[in-house]
C-alpha cells in the first residue's frame, strides 16, 4: 500500500484564475440580457438612479435563480429546532400587518439580501425600449422641422485655394502625364486638383426642449419621480435624434423660475397652481434665445392637472401661442393611484389645442410603466407627423 | 491573508503521528492525499462541490453569496474533503496550526467513514475510486464543447440537466442497461429459471411473451425517476456530446449522493474521531491540544453563540453527540457496525431515542406563513420525521418520466402524494423550459396546485 497520509501545499496556478468570479461574470452577462428583454417590466420597478453624468443609469436587480423542482411553500413549514422550549411555546410573532400569501416571485426570501446594482448605458436602454416598444426612429421632417445650408465637399476640380489641394489626384495626374512625356517635370500647375466644394440643404440638427414641472404643493416625492423618469428618457431619446439639444427647466407654482438642472428636481413650492405663468415664461425664453429658423424647439409639460380655475384662459392662450412655435407640445398628467378616467381642467386645455389642429399631446402617467406608453405615444407622434 | 509558516513545517509530522494513532484505534481507510491551499480555492472548491467541475453560472451565484458571507464572517470552510482511492483533502493554508491538526484528525474520521459504510462502497464500486479525475476530464471535455458548438447551445444542456441534477434513481446501477437489454435478461432468466418453468405450466397462465411485448412498447415501461439518464437515453433529437453532458451531471449525483444521505453520521462520525484522536495524541503540545479543541466546540456546538435556541438542528452536533452515546453503551465494534448498515435514515429513526431527543432539547415547529413561528411538538416520531424531512428523495420532489408519445412528446409526472403537496408552479415552469430545449418536442407536467386540484403544464420547442 501506498503511504497512508501524503501532504503538498499550494496550487499557484490558482491565484491567476477564479472560476467563481468567471462564472459570477457569466451570471451578470445573463442579467444583462434579461434585463433587456424586459426592459419594460424592469423599468416600472422605477427605483433605478440616475447618474451626475447621465450616460447611465443604476437599476438595482435581483440575482438570477437556477430553477429547480421544488414543492410549493406549505401554509405550515415544519422543521427541526433545537434548544429550550416547550411545545405551545411561540418561538416569534406574527409580523404586525402584514398577513399571509406575500409570494414575491422569482428569488423570494433566499436571495440572502444581495442585489446586484446594474450599471447600463442610457444608450442601450434606449436602444432596447425603441426595439420592445416598437418605436419609430425619428425621421426628419418636411414641412414642420428646419433645414440648415450645409457646406460639404464634393468632386475635384482644378481651382481652388491651397488649404484644399487634394494631393492623392494631383500626384495621379503628374504620374499619368510624366507616363507619356519624355523628360518630364516633375509638377506643372495643370496637374493640381482641388477639392471642390457644395452647398446643400441639411436638417437643422438643433433642438431645444423646455421641461416645465408643476412644483405646486400637491406635487409629492412620487409625482415627481414619475416626471423625473419621463423627462429623462425623452431627453435621452431627442438627443439621439438631433446633434445638439439645449435643455432649459422651468418650475412654476403660482409663479414661474427657470432653474439648473441640478436643483429642478428639488425645487418645492407652496401654495396653488397658475400654469399660464410657466407657459409665459417658457415663451419669453424661447423667443428671446432661440431663433426659430433654427431651433427644433419641444416642451414638455408635467402637473398632477390641478390648474387654478381662474388661470384656464390664460394657459389656454400661452399654450396656443407656444403651439405656434414648438414642433410638439408633450403634457403627462402625472396621478399616482388615480384612476384615469378623472379629467382635469390641464387635460381639457390640451384636448381642446390638439384638436385645434396643434401638435400636441397628453398622457396621464399613474406609474413607471406607462412613462413608456407616453414615451411611445409621442415618439409614434412625431415619426407620423414627419410622415404627413 | 497568508499561509502559516508553521503549516508546512509542523502539520506533516503532527499529522503522520495522529494518522498512526488513528490507525493503531482501528480506522480503516484509502490512503489520504492533503492539500493545503488558499482560502479562495477552498471557497471555491465548496461551491462547485469538487475541485475541478464544468462551469455554470449558477456555481457564480453560489459563489457571490459565499463571498458575501464570508466577509460578513458568517462562514469559515476548515475541510473539504473527497472519498475516493486515493481519499484527497483540502486544508487552508492560513488556518492556524492547531486548527489544521484537528482538520486532519477530522479527515481520517471521514475516511474511515467512507470506507465502512455501504452507500459509499457501493458508490465506490459503481464510479471507482478516482471521480476527481474523471470529473475533472468531464469539465475538459464540456470546455471543448463550448469551444465547439458556443457558448449559449452548452449553457442550455447544463441548464437542464443541472436543475435535474438531484433527479437520479439510487436504486439502479451507475452504468444502467438500456430497458430491451434489461428486458432481455428478465426474460433469459425467467425462460431457463426452473421456477418460471413450473410457473407457466399452471393452469389459467397466460403466456408471458404477450405481456411483456406490449410493455416492450411502452417507453418507459414504468415511471421513471432518472430524469437523467432517461432524458441522456431517450431525448428524440439529442446529439452526442449533449448526452454527455447530461451524463456527466448524472455520474457527479451519483458519487454527491451518499455523502447527502450520510451527512449526520459522516459529520458525526468525523467529529466523534478528531475529539478521541485529539484526547489521546499525548504527543500534542498543550497549548496546541487547547486551541484544537476550542475550535471544535465552535464546530459542535448545537447553537449560534450568544443563542440558547435555534431553528435547525446542527448535523454535527447531533451526529457527534448520538455517536458518543451509541459507543458509550454498545461498543465501538456495534458503532462500526451501524457505520456499515444506515444511513441517515435508518441512523435517526433507529438510534435517536427519546431520552437523547430530551435531553438534547429537540423539538418541533411549525412557521406559518405570517411570520409566526410556534412549537408543536416534542414527539420523538415528529422531531425524527423533521429532521429527515428536508432529505427525502435527495431533497427533491418526486418527478417521473411516465410516458412518450409516438410524436416524441414527454409526460412527467409528480408524485404529489408522496410529496404531501404540489409543486411550486413558476420553477416548475422554468425547470420545463429548461427540459423543452433538450427534449425538443412537447413536455407536459402533471402537478396539483395549493388546492389540491390537478395541473397540468405544457411547454413547447420554439
Amino acid at each position: 500500500m501506498s503511504a497512508p497520509i501524503r501532504f503538498s501545499a499550494q496550487s499557484p496556478w490558482y491565484d491567476l484564475f477564479s472560476r467563481g468570479a468567471r462564472d459570477w461574470l457569466r451570471h451578470n452577462q445573463k442579467v444583462r440580457q434579461a434585463v433587456r428583454e424586459q426592459i419594460v417590466d424592469l423599468m416600472t420597478g422605477g427605483d433605478f438612479i440616475t447618474q451626475p453624468d447621465q450616460r447611465t443609469v443604476q437599476v438595482p436587480v435581483r440575482l438570477l435563480e437556477h430553477a429547480r423542482f421544488r414543492l410549493a411553500d406549505a401554509q405550515k413549514q415544519e422543521g427541526a429546532g433545537q434548544g429550550n422550549a416547550q411545545a405551545g411555546d411561540t418561538l416569534r410573532q406574527a409580523d404586525a400587518g402584514q398577513d399571509s400569501g406575500g409570494d414575491d416571485g422569482e428569488g423570494g426570501h433566499d436571495d440572502g439580501g444581495i442585489k446586484l446594482l446594474l450599471e447600463l448605458k442610457v444608450d442601450d436602454i434606449v436602444d432596447w425600449l425603441t426595439e420592445e416598444l416598437k418605436l419609430p426612429d425619428l425621421k426628419p421632417k418636411t414641412g414642420a422641422t428646419l433645414e440648415d445650408e450645409e457646406i460639404v465637399r464634393e468632386g475635384t476640380g482644378k481651382r481652388g485655394i491651397r488649404a484644399r489641394l487634394d494631393r492623392r489626384r494631383t500626384v495621379k495626374e503628374a504620374v499619368k502625364r510624366r507616363a507619356i512625356q519624355t523628360n518630364p517635370t516633375p509638377f506643372i500647375d495643370d496637374d493640381l486638383r482641388f477639392h471642390q466644394l457644395k452647398q446643400r440643404p441639411r436638417m437643422a440638427s438643433n433642438a431645444v426642449v423646455f421641461f416645465v414641472l408643476d412644483v405646486s404643493a400637491s406635487m409629492t416625492t412620487i409625482e415627481r419621480k414619475l416626471a423625473k423618469t419621463f423627462f429623462f428618457f425623452v431627453l435621452s431619446g431627442l438627443r439621439r435624434q438631433y446633434h445638439r439639444v439645449e435643455v432649459r427647466f422651468v418650475a412654476h407654482t403660482t409663479e414661474a423660475w427657470e432653474f439648473a438642472e441640478r436643483e429642478f428636481f428639488d425645487v418645492s413650492g407652496s401654495g396653488g397652481t397658475m400654469a399660464s405663468c410657466a407657459f409665459e415664461l417658457t415663451y419669453k425664453l424661447l423667443d428671446e434665445h432661440y431663433e426659430a429658423s433654427q431651433y427644433n424647439a419641444y416642451m414638455f409639460y408635467a402637473s398632477d392637472g390641478e390648474n387654478a380655475t381662474d388661470d384656464r384662459a390664460a394657459s389656454g392662450r400661452w399654450l396656443a401661442k407656444l403651439a405656434e412655435r414648438l414642433n410638439y407640445i408633450g403634457y403627462v398628467e402625472t396621478r399616482p393611484g388615480t384612476a384615469r378616467f378623472a379629467q382635469t381642467d390641464m387635460r381639457s386645455i390640451m384636448g381642446e389645442l390638439s384638436q385645434g389642429g396643434a401638435r400636441a399631446g397628453s398622457q396621464v402617467v399613474s406609474e413607471v410603466k406607462d412613462i413608456w406608453q407616453a414615451i411611445r405615444h409621442f415618439f409614434v407622434h412625431e415619426a407620423e407627423s414627419a410622415r404627413t | 491573508m497568508h499561509a502559516h509558516a508553521s503549516n508546512s513545517a509542523a502539520l506533516p509530522e503532527f499529522a503522520e503521528r495522529v494518522e498512526s494513532l488513528a490507525r493503531s484505534l482501528g480506522l480503516r481507510y484509502f490512503p489520504v492525499e492533503f492539500e493545503l491551499v488558499p482560502d479562495r480555492f477552498m471557497m471555491e472548491t465548496a461551491v462547485y462541490g469538487l475541485p475541478v467541475r464544468m462551469r455554470h453560472w449558477s456555481f457564480g451565484v453560489r459563489y457571490i453569496r459565499q463571498l458575501v458571507q464570508r466577509n460578513m464572517g458568517n462562514s469559515r470552510i476548515f475541510e473539504v474533503m473527497f472519498p475516493g482511492d486515493p481519499c484527497k483533502a483540502y486544508l487552508v493554508d492560513a488556518n492556524s496550526l492547531a486548527e489544521n491538526v484537528l482538520v486532519v484528525a477530522h479527515v481520517l474520521g471521514h475516511a474511515d467513514f467512507s470506507w465502512r459504510n455501504g452507500l459509499f462502497r457501493r458508490s465506490m464500486e459503481m464510479a471507482g475510486g478516482k471521480i476527481l479525475e474523471q470529473a475533472a476530464a468531464r469539465a475538459r471535455r464540456i470546455e471543448q464543447a463550448l469551444e465547439a458548438h458556443g457558448e449559449d447551445k452548452v449553457e442550455a444542456v447544463l441548464d437542464a440537466a443541472l436543475a435535474l441534477e438531484a433527479h437520479i434513481d439510487m436504486n439502479r446501477p451507475l452504468y444502467r442497461p438500456s430497458y430491451d437489454d434489461e428486458a432481455d435478461a428478465v426474460q433469459a432468466h425467467e425462460e431457463t429459471d426452473a421456477f418460471y418453468g413450473r410457473w407457466r405450466t399452471l393452469p389459467g397462465e397466460k403466456p408471458i411473451a404477450a405481456e411483456r411485448a406490449a410493455k416492450r412498447r411502452a417507453v418507459p415501461p414504468q415511471p421513471e425517476y432518472d430524469l437523467l439518464w432517461f432524458i441522456a437515453q431517450h431525448g428524440p433529437e439529442l446529439d452526442g456530446w449533449e448526452r454527455d453532458i447530461f451524463l456527466a451531471v448524472r455520474e457527479e449525483s451519483y458519487y454527491f449522493y451518499p455523502v447527502f444521505a450520510c451527512q449526520i453520521m459522516n459529520e458525526g462520525w468525523a467529529s466523534y474521531w478528531h475529539a478521541r484522536l485529539l484526547r489521546e495524541a499525548d504527543f500534542l503540545p498543550n497549548d496546541l491540544y487547547v486551541s484544537a479543541i476550542k475550535a471544535h466546540s465552535d464546530v459542535v456546538r448545537p447553537y449560534a453563540a450568544g443563542r440558547s435556541l435555534s431553528l435547525s438542528v446542527n448535523p454535527y452536533h447531533l451526529g457527534f453527540t448520538m455517536w458518543e452515546r451509541i459507543v458509550e453503551r454498545d461498543g465501538l465494534e456495534s458503532a462500526r457496525r451501524i457505520c456499515a448498515e444506515e444511513d441517515d435514515f435508518g441512523f435517526v429513526r433507529n438510534h435517536l431515542d427519546a431520552r437523547l431527543a430530551d435531553e438534547l432539547d429537540l423539538f418541533v415547529y411549525e412557521a406559518n406563513a405570517n411570520g409566526e413561528i410556534n412549537v408543536v411538538s416534542r414527539d420523538i416520531h415528529r422531531i425524527r420525521e423533521a429532521v429527515l424531512g428536508p432529505k427525502f428523495n435527495f431533497g427533491s420532489p418526486r418527478v417521473a418520466a411516465t410516458r412518450t408519445e409516438s410524436d416524441g412528446s414527454l409526460t412527467l409526472v409528480h408524485d404529489h402524494r408522496s410529496d404531501g403537496r404540489g409543486l411550486d408552479l413558476s420553477r416548475a415552469e422554468r425547470v420545463l423550459d429548461y427540459v423543452v430545449r433538450v427534449w425538443r418536442r412537447p413536455v407536459t407536467l402533471h402537478t396539483i396546485d395549493d388546492r389540491g386540484n390537478g395541473r397540468e403544464l405544457t411547454k413547447r420547442p420554439r
